[in-house]
Parts: structure tokens; sequence; C-alpha cells
């Protein structure tokens, strides 16, 4: 790991996009990195490498191409335990997205111990990704789902929390780590402690800050976790499930078919082992493979530094945009307790036609309801404009921003 | 490479397997199999205080699972039960004589160190929780 500050030039060298120009020549300023971030020539090496030289499926075949396949794709899996801190590489299930891997909870831990009347606790803040699946199995078991409000200044209101624990009828809490558009960061050390004083279980949805901060889920002891490669430099299409263990080793497998299992026959099948019973057909092997790149990637960094630089430039961020006249900033005001995302709203401007603007500027950031149409309701707003850092972004970008909105506000008379 | 796995010690015991069958009123009887080439084990045990008194295995599958099966049953017969726990990997393609087997091939060799293992978890279950959960532990890593 490296020390100091980010050298963020000699970092952005590393990725090829970052040289591209936009709208007939003016550099591109990328500012949607919560919705996906640009891919290291490492990843895109390593993607390259294995379909020029050891394209081949996993798991099966014992010729040399599917050794080295099997063994990268496996390599994969131990860097992600180690990155997370998991204890054993069985608890590192390979799924699309942080979505499938939600689905994948849902349905298999879900089905099997959700009965009616029971709830089941999450946020306002949630993306449709921590919501539709419990949606589907609450109404199918007949049982409840039950929201955490957020309070004006973006914080959850943790005696809402409180109250639904002492219900008693509480099965599952399922809490982003991070929103994706406050980029509040939950109190997850509390949430996670208050649940297991009643013996329940914790999903984190850390697709926000697994890429963004150090995270440890032994120290943080939750029964779930998951997020993807692709808001990590990594390729899309792949997504991490951590499970502890004694719950994996009880749930049913979630789809069936080749690779998780280990014999099949007319009428019954015996279940392969951990964790391969959960990761049936041939999966996206390539991509897990360009994913150790960027794992590798961000460790040779060091995620404290991550952190460290998107607090900054967050800081830096927020200051700018407060001082625009006509602006709502949504989510704490404190870049301490927020991921790199600055969303906000500025006068009658619809975010839709402020990414245009902006877009003429070279600037993309992302506008609309993010996923996360509860939030919006919640906030009583149709959209918001997000502007989302990552370790490539530099503060004279945010100044190439800032200037875009000031012709925005030039443009809509504001 | 073909040569050194299929040596005549490897095939004698693919085509001759050594004790080889089931055993009546066995204290445990375990299964298992490797989804790579289908490859399946049962392991019978009779168990004489902390000896393994007499051992069985039926099974099917490639030269290299069912050998490795029949000379494991060789390797542990009268053995106390506590030094055939630990033993390893190693131990297996040492006795077999296949150091450097593949990662895909070295499932095949290891497939019935792990169901004796598997076997001896079942036994150890309820007299000594403690080498269980040890030996279930150490599957994992096979």
């Amino acid at each position: 790991m490296q020390k100091g500050a980010l050298n963020v030039e000699k970092i952005r060298k590393d990725f090829p996009i970052l040289k591209r120009k936009v709208m007939g020549g003016k550099p591109l300023v990328y500012l949607d990195n919560a919705a996906t971030t640009q891919k290291p020539l490492a990843v895109i090496d390593a993607i390259h490498d294995y379909y020029m030289n050891y394209n081949s499926n996993i798991h099966r075949a014992v010729h040399q191409l599917a050794e080295e396949a099997t063994k990268a794709y496996e390599d994969t899996r131990v860097k992600i335990a180690k990155f997370i801190n998991a204890r054993s590489t069985d608890e590192i299930i390979f799924t699309r997205n942080t979505t499938e891997a939600i689905n994948l909870v849902a349905y298999s831990w879900g089905r099997a111990n959700i009965k009616k009347d029971d709830r089941i606790v999450i946020t306002e803040i949630e993306h449709h990704s921590n919501i539709v699946p419990w949606q589907i199995l609450t109404q199918e078991k007949g049982a409840k789902l039950e929201y955490i409000g957020v309070g004006d200044d973006g914080y959850l209101k943790m005696h809402e929390y409180k109250k639904y624990l002492d219900s008693g009828k509480v099965k599952l809490v399922s809490v982003s780590h991070m929103s994706n558009v406050l980029g509040t960061i939950t109190p997850i050390n509390d949430i996670i402690n208050m649940a297991h004083e009643k013996g329940i279980p914790v999903l984190v949805d850390g697709a926000q800050s697994v890429p963004h901060m150090p995270v440890d889920v032994q120290k943080l002891d939750c029964e779930f976790m998951a997020f993807s490669a692709h808001k990590m430099l990594g390729p899309t299409g792949v997504g991490v499930l951590y499970v502890k263990r004694e719950l994996l080793e009880k749930m049913p497998p979630f789809m069936g078919g080749g690779d998780m299992i280990k014999e099949v026959h007319k009428y019954e099948t015996r279940y392969n082992d951990l964790p391969y019973k959960f990761e049936g057909g041939t999966p996206n092997i390539a991509d897990v493979i360009g994913f150790a790149a960027a794992i590798d990637y961000l460790q040779k960094i060091g995620m404290d530094r991550v952190r460290e630089h998107e607090i900054d430039i967050t800081k830096y961020a927020l200051d700018r945009v407060a001082q625009v006249k006509g602006v709502t900033i949504y989510g704490p005001m404190n870049a301490i307790d927020r991921g790199g995302v600055v969303s906000f709203n500025i006068g009658d401007i619809h975010p839709h036609d402020l990414a245009t603007i902006m877009n003429d500027h070279g600037v993309a950031i992302r506008s609309g309801h993010h996923c996360a149409q509860v939030l919006m309701e919640r906030l009583d707003v149709a959209a918001t404009s997000r502007a989302s850092f990552y370790i490539y972004n530099t503060k004279e970008e945010v100044d190439v921003f800032i200037d875009a909105l000031s012709e925005a506000r030039r443009l809509f008379k504001i | 490479m073909s040569d050194d796995i299929y040596r005549e010690i490897i095939l004698d015991h693919y085509r001759n397997p050594r004790n080889k069958g089931k055993i009546q009123n066995a204290d445990v009887s375990i299964h298992d199999s490797n989804p790579l080439c289908g490859d399946e084990i049962d392991i019978h045990l009779k168990v004489d205080g902390d000896k393994i008194k007499d051992i069985k295995f039926e099974g099917r599958g490639c030269a290299i699972s069912q050998a490795s099966a029949s000379m494991l049953t060789e390797m542990v017969m009268n053995k106390q039960l506590a030094s055939v726990k630990d033993l390893t990997k190693d131990d297996i393609l040492e006795n077999i004589g296949l150091m450097n087997l593949g990662p895909a091939r070295i499932k095949c060799a290891l497939l019935s160190l792990k169901v004796l293992k598997l076997g001896m978890v079942k036994y150890y279950a309820d007299r000594d929780p403690a080498s269980a959960k040890k030996l279930q532990d150490d599957t994992r890593t096979l």
C-alpha cells in the first residue's frame, strides 16, 4: 500500500477513457461514478488476456486452459475474501450484481425463514434493489415491510428503528451502508448491534460503500453483504454476496442447474459444496477474472486513501455547490458522514435539463430518481441531479462542473 | 506427464481395488462425490475403541479417484483414529506418488480422504464435538 495523498494525475493515466474528448472536443469530466466507475487498463487487459489466451469453461474440464481459467476465477474469490476480510472463500458467492445478490437472499433465506406476520425492516433511503425483493417476499408470505425514516438532515431516524425492533416481530434488517442519493453513511454498527441484541440477522447493501471505504465483514459482524464489481473499477456483470457460513449452510439453492450440483438423479439431486451450490450455470468468467485486477489496483492504493481523497473532494464540491444561488443540497452537509456523492436541485431547472446543459460542457452527471423513488417521494421531488466522485476525479473537474452549473443558471435566468 | 500418473501401481489399484465392498453393521457409512467427473466414493468403517478395525469402500470413477481410495484403505487399516484424523492432503499425494496433479485432478485424488474425514466427523459428532468440527473444517480445504 502506498502512503500520503493520492497521486491523481498518475492514476488518471491508467484510465484510457479519461483521455477521451466529448461534445466536439471537450475533455470528459466523468462525475457519474455512483452509477458505474471507469476501468483501468489493468482490468481491460485481464479480460482481453483471458479471451486471447485461455478462454475456457471452468470447474469441469481437466485440460490446461480449463485449469488456468479455473485458477484465475478462484483466485478472484480469494482476493475478495481478503478484501472484505471474510473468514473463508466459501462465504463468497459470485452473482451478476448487487441486485441479484439481494434477490438470492430474499428467495433462498427469505423463503425458508420469513413467515406470515413477520416484519422486515429497511429504510427510506434504499435503492430499488433493496426494496422490491422484500416487497415480493412479504407479499408472498403475508409479512410486512417497515421503513426507518430519514430526517430532513439526511440521517436515519434511529428511534423508529428501535420501535420496530421492540415489536418482537422483526426477522430481518436490510440496510444500505451508504445512500446512492444522499451519500449518507448509515450508522451500520449501531444498526447491526441493535438487531443482534434481538437475534435478528442483518443484510448490508454495500454497493456504494465497499468501493469507497475499508469494509470488514468480520468487524461489522453482518450476516449478509452485497456489492458489485462495476462500481469499484471492475467489469459489469459481476456481483458478490457474502454470507456468514452458519447461515449459508442452511440456505436452500437459489437457481438449479449445472455447476451447483454434485449428483443429479431422476428425482433427486445432491447439491454441490459451498459456495458452488449458489452458482448455477456457467458464470461470467472473463469479468470475474477482470475483477481481480480491479481489487489489486484498489489494494495497491489502499482503501483508507481512497476514502480520504473522496472526503477531500466531496468537501470541496459541497462548499462550492452550496455557494450557488438557488441550490438545494440533499443529505448530510458534513463530508465525514457521507460518501463522494452530491445530490442537488437548483431553482426550477429539471435535473434532466441540467444534465443536458452539463453534457454540453463535457460533464457527465446523473439525473433522475436514481432507482430510489421511495426517497424521492420522501424528499418531495421528482428527481435530483447527482455528481459522484472516485479516485481519478480532481478539484479542477469540480470547477468545470461549477462553471457548467453557472451556465445553466444563466440560461434559465436564475 | 501421463506416464507419471498412470504408473503400474495406480492401474493395479484401479483394476484390483483393495478393501472394496460393504461392511455389515458398519459403525459409520458415508458417501460423497466429485462433480468434476462424477467420481463417487462410499466408505464404511468399523471402529474398535479408537482403532479402525475394518474399512471398505465402494465407488466408481476415474483411475486416480479409485486407486487413491484403494490405497487409502490400506494406509489406514488398523490405525488409531487419532493418527488418521491428522492425515493431510500431502500425505495422500505422497502415498499415491502423485505430487504434481493440477487443480482439477487433485480433487479426484483427495475425494476418498474427504469422504473418510466426513465419516469421522459423523463418528465424532457426539463423542468428541471439537474433533468433529476440526475435521469438518479440514474437509473444506481438500
